[in-house]
């Protein structure tokens, strides 16, 4: 009887769930994925910014997913239904916040640098999904509020000539909008935003890239242990 | 008085909204607000140093010395 020996050799496979595991691990190796820590550049204030609009999104599919459960209406005659309403108002305000000041910034430091490009435009593109995100849950509150914005909008809409795609006064297709197909856009962007800053690299201040070697630029030195390579000490 | 009826008496919302008007530029004070406060949370973010990072910054001068 033969014990437990080495894997015998095999022609290499033409499986597609390995050519996209090869393909995953090449783009984003698991020490990119979750690295040990973040560049020392990386303790500013500036920088949180990215991290505070996730936190937001986090609390507005919590709080959306319970009012998604009771109803739009729900929040209209009890007490926890308005509280888990304000709730999902003010993340969005928080969420809109943070990611104007978390744009101001990056745009300051010319965050598309380095390869960035993709980066950038995932963050920009999540921006102007997010908009039309909000103007679908002031449509769906199911009040008078709703329905101003709603004939306004729809005027908006028409005098821009899109009006015929989507109807704002159709309180069906925009809860619809709201609940699902936006939010799933803005997620798997904001998904795509993150996994593309880990595969780059937060991008370095522009003094400090003019130090770092060409290859370093990608991916800087980390609080991890200290290697000698770089000059990431500004 | 429930708190939202105490909110209610400190901001009174029983006349149209206040706007600022500068040629074609028209919004709301409460907007007008918003920004302001994004601008000054952004120029904080800029000046207020982080807690740890003179920390951090000497540790990895003293790592790349060593």
């Amino acid at each position: 009887m033969s014990g437990v020996g080495p894997p015998p050799a095999t022609a290499p496979s033409k499986s597609w769930t390995v050519k996209v595991r090869e393909k995953g691990v090449d783009a984003l190796p698991p020490d990119r994925l979750l690295p040990d820590g973040q560049p020392t550049y990386v303790a500013s204030w500036i920088y949180v910014f990215g991290v505070a609009s996730i936190a937001s999104l986090i609390v507005i599919i919590g709080s959306g997913s319970i009012l998604a459960l009771k109803g739009p209406a729900w929040w209209h005659y009890t007490g926890v239904g308005h509280f888990f309403n304000s709730i999902h108002m003010w993340s969005v305000e928080l969420f809109f916040f943070a990611m104007v000041v978390h744009l101001w910034g990056k745009y300051w430091m010319a965050a598309w640098r380095g390869g960035r490009g993709r980066v950038w435009v995932t963050g920009a593109v999540t921006f102007l999904i997010a908009i039309p995100a909000a103007l679908t849950g002031y449509v769906s509150q199911q009040n008078f509020d709703a329905q101003w914005i709603a004939t306004q909008a729809k005027d908006a809409m028409n005098s821009v000539g899109v009006g015929a795609f989507f109807n704002l006064t159709n309180f069906g297709q925009m809860y619809s909008y709201h609940v699902l197909l936006l939010p799933v856009a803005v997620v798997l962007l904001v998904a795509a935003h993150v996994l593309l800053v880990r595969r780059n690299g937060v991008v370095p201040p522009f003094e400090l890239e003019q130090k770092l070697p060409v290859a370093a630029r990608a991916a800087p030195e980390t609080d991890g242990p200290p290697r000698s390579s770089t000059g990431a000490t500004s | 008085m429930s708190p939202a009826g105490v909110m209610g008496a400190v901001f009174n919302l029983n006349h149209p909204a206040h706007t600022v008007d500068w040629h074609f530029i028209h919004l709301s004070v409460a907007n007008v607000v918003v920004i302001g406060l994004m601008l000054v949370v952004f120029l904080l973010a800029i000046l207020v140093p982080f807690p740890g990072a003179a920390r951090r910054r000497a540790a990895r001068r003293d790592g790349d010395a060593s």
